[in-house]
């Protein structure tokens, strides 16, 4: 394989060892293009930007693909509406009964679910790229879990209003990714050491929801349960501001370690040498990551594997290594606005959690990708 | 000296629970039967004690020859899936084929807990499979079976009622009938695995080393994990998946047998029921009145233990 060609790069040292390592890396992709990367350079005056043409190219397509989905998905249901007459509903310009449909109704589920999907396709690329593990997702790790323990919590022993209960369940996965980043730490994090430690937490964590649950009174367990499901059933703007709010301060903040996210894949010697400052680097995208995913299952429950499946569906389309975090982003919010509609054209409005579905498909997948890692010889 | 502790376990299993007696009524209801209240209530927990004996003892066992044959101190039938396979299975047959006695279903567990048995052993490459490999590979399955398990729950209201029991494992619908028809099962594989200790112990050498002292690799293979198989097939039919036991025990008789396998497996048929009978105790005194899964009180205490196993350094050599 020829080495990646870089082009308006200097060719400074640290370009060296990036190439090499990010070569080394394409070697072992099964995804990777043949001929190096399709980067395009753009220069105004002093500044260039190396533009990735195809990685672009399929965000765009995303976007288009989720909102598509978003406007048919806002149509569907008991009062189908035409695609036509929602985008014009959207733009201000429907008749009253159609807006409250659309804005009252359909737009916050819809929202809930793009938003939900966005945050998990970052967290889980984030989780992924930090444990260097197409396997280490919040999934596996019993982050969902966690932060499903911390809403049960208010919910059955407090009866808590929505928003507390999305307090708790930030503060339920702030607190088991703390524990599982605690536990896993020994000489610096080592990332299958993370992801084994993440599964006994995840089991002694869905133990104690287990006992929640048992006891709990009937109301509040019913409530819990239908929360538990995973699901964009019935949900309002009350759900989407707090996402909405965590979203726009976190996805920046990630976004502006992303650099440093490509150094720390290469291993934690290399990125030091690189001048990454390593164990915070980590610790401020976990948190974010966490809270991320915290969010997105406050707002719609446990919705299970768009976290471990948005990243890796991004990167193949996206043929480029690195942690492809606003093609993850973008792919987890098409995926979950997808799936949504598929489970409600194929069951019936409200008749099977989107989180149902997403768990036997992204299940099937996983293992899948635990084949095709081990003929890879990578685990 | 294990086994006083057992009986002492066993005692306590049925003098302890949700409806407190006195020592002499529990006396009166195992010797002296007469039909009343408390007699009842004892007869009840005789059951689900015995029950809680034969499916610890069956778990242990099956965590232990699990460990010795993929070597791999991570092994257990819970976390390798195959305990969620029987269940998955068993589910399919209520659901779907309406069976509903024990004696139908128990058949499907067995084919569930083979089949993902095989399939683990597959994913994790059956040379030079790592803890991790396999570990994962348990989860991967577990998860899938998980999310299959909760669509039927919900697209199927009927069957919720039933079926609540099995994603948590529990003692508690424990009778006599079910005791006798799982132990013919249980006392077959208990049999075949306490019989393997010797070759087993061969192969923990090395495949060459083994093969040199006279070990048929492939024949001990295949009834280890027939062992295993049934052992565990037959405790999830009984009581659901249960996860951690087969994983505790085995390192805790370890630590005073050392690695002799024929030391290992009888220690850890005597000492895991002690733990699923002590765990079944706490589950029944902290949740007063109402009852804690044994499943949910094992994957409280086991995880820890996981952790721990984990985190340590011969493990962490992963």
């Amino acid at each position: 394989m020829k080495a990646p060609r870089n082009q308006g790069a200097r060719a400074g040292q640290a370009e060296q060892v990036e190439q090499a390592a990010r070569a080394e890396q394409a070697q072992r992709l099964p995804a990777a293009p043949a001929g190096g990367f399709r980067g395009r350079t753009l220069r105004t005056g002093g500044l260039s930007v190396r533009v990735d043409v195809r990685a672009s190219a399929v965000v765009v397509l995303l976007l288009v693909a989720a909102l598509a989905a978003s406007v048919v998905l806002i149509g569907t249901g008991d009062f189908p509406i035409p695609a036509a007459d929602v985008v014009r509903t959207l733009l201000g310009g429907g008749d009253a009964g159609q807006e409250f449909i659309v804005n009252e109704l359909r737009l916050p589920r819809v929202l809930v679910g793009l938003l939900v999907g966005a945050s998990l396709g970052l967290g889980g690329a984030l989780f992924q790229a930090i444990s260097r593990n197409p396997l280490g997702s919040p999934d596996v790790l019993g982050l969902g879990q966690g932060a499903t323990a911390g809403a049960l919590v208010v919910i059955v022993l407090f009866s808590g209003t929505a928003r507390q209960v999305t307090a708790g369940a930030l503060a339920g996965g702030l607190v088991t990714g703390l524990a599982i980043y605690r536990l896993a730490w020994k000489r610096g994090v080592h990332g299958y050491r993370l992801v084994l430690v993440g599964i006994g937490v995840s089991a002694i964590v869905t133990a104690v929801n287990g006992y929640l649950i048992t006891k709990a009174d009937l109301v509040d367990a019913t409530r819990a349960v239908v929360w538990m499901t995973g699901s964009l059933n019935g949900r309002d703007w009350e759900q989407v501001w707090p996402l909405l709010v965590l979203c726009a301060v976190l996805v920046p903040l990630v976004l502006s370690h992303g650099r440093a996210l490509r150094t720390l894949e290469m291993g934690d010697d290399v990125a030091y040498a690189l001048g990454v400052r390593v164990e915070r680097t980590r610790l401020v995208l976990m948190v974010a990551a966490v809270l991320l995913t915290a969010a997105a299952t406050a707002a719609a429950g446990p919705v299970a594997f768009v976290a471990l499946t948005a990243p890796q569906l991004a990167r193949r389309l996206t043929r480029s290594p690195g942690p492809n975090l606003v093609p993850a982003m973008c792919m987890g919010a098409a995926l979950l606005v997808v799936a949504d509609l598929a489970s409600q054209r194929a069951f019936g409005a409200d008749q099977l959690p989107v989180g149902v579905l997403t768990g036997v498909v992204g299940g099937g997948y996983l293992l899948w990708l635990l084949v095709t890692e081990r003929k890879a010889g990578r685990i | 000296m294990s086994l006083a502790v057992l009986v002492l376990v066993a005692l306590a299993s049925i003098a302890i629970g949700a409806k407190e007696l006195s020592l002499e009524q529990v006396w009166h209801g195992l010797f002296k039967d007469s039909g009343s209240y408390g007699d009842v209530v004892v007869g009840e927990r005789l059951s689900r004690t015995v029950l809680g004996l034969l499916v610890g003892a069956a778990l242990g066992l099956a965590g232990a020859v699990l460990q010795a044959l993929t070597r791999n101190p991570l092994a257990d039938p819970g976390l390798l899936g195959i305990n969620a396979g029987a269940s998955a299975a068993v589910v399919t047959a209520i659901t779907f084929f309406g069976v509903t006695s024990l004696n139908g279903y128990v058949w499907f567990a067995f084919a569930g807990a083979a089949a993902v048995g095989a399939l683990v052993h597959f994913l994790g490459g059956s040379r030079g499979a790592t803890p991790v490999r396999l570990a994962l590979a348990g989860t991967a399955i577990s998860a899938a079976l998980y999310g299959y398990l909760q669509a039927v729950m919900i697209m199927d209201e009927a069957a919720l009622g039933k079926m609540r029991f099995w994603t948590v494992g529990s003692l508690a619908s424990a009778t006599t009938s079910t005791v006798w028809q799982v132990l013919p099962f249980l006392v077959a594989g208990t049999v075949l695995a306490l019989g393997l200790a010797r070759p087993l112990n061969a192969m923990a050498m090395g495949d060459d080393t083994a093969r040199a002292l006279g070990a048929h690799l492939g024949r001990t293979r295949a009834l280890s994990m027939a062992a295993a198989t049934v052992l565990c097939g037959a405790a999830t039919a009984a009581c659901g998946p249960i996860v951690f036991v087969g994983l505790m025990v085995p390192h805790v008789v370890r630590s005073f047998t050392g690695p002799d396998l024929r030391w290992i497996l009888p220690y850890a048929t005597v000492l895991s029921p002690v733990l699923l009978l002590g765990a079944d105790v706490v589950g029944r005194v902290v949740a007063r009145p109402a009852e804690l899964q044994v499943g949910i009180v094992t994957a409280v205490l086991g995880g820890p233990v996981f952790i721990f196993l984990v985190r340590r350094r011969r493990t962490a050599q992963l």
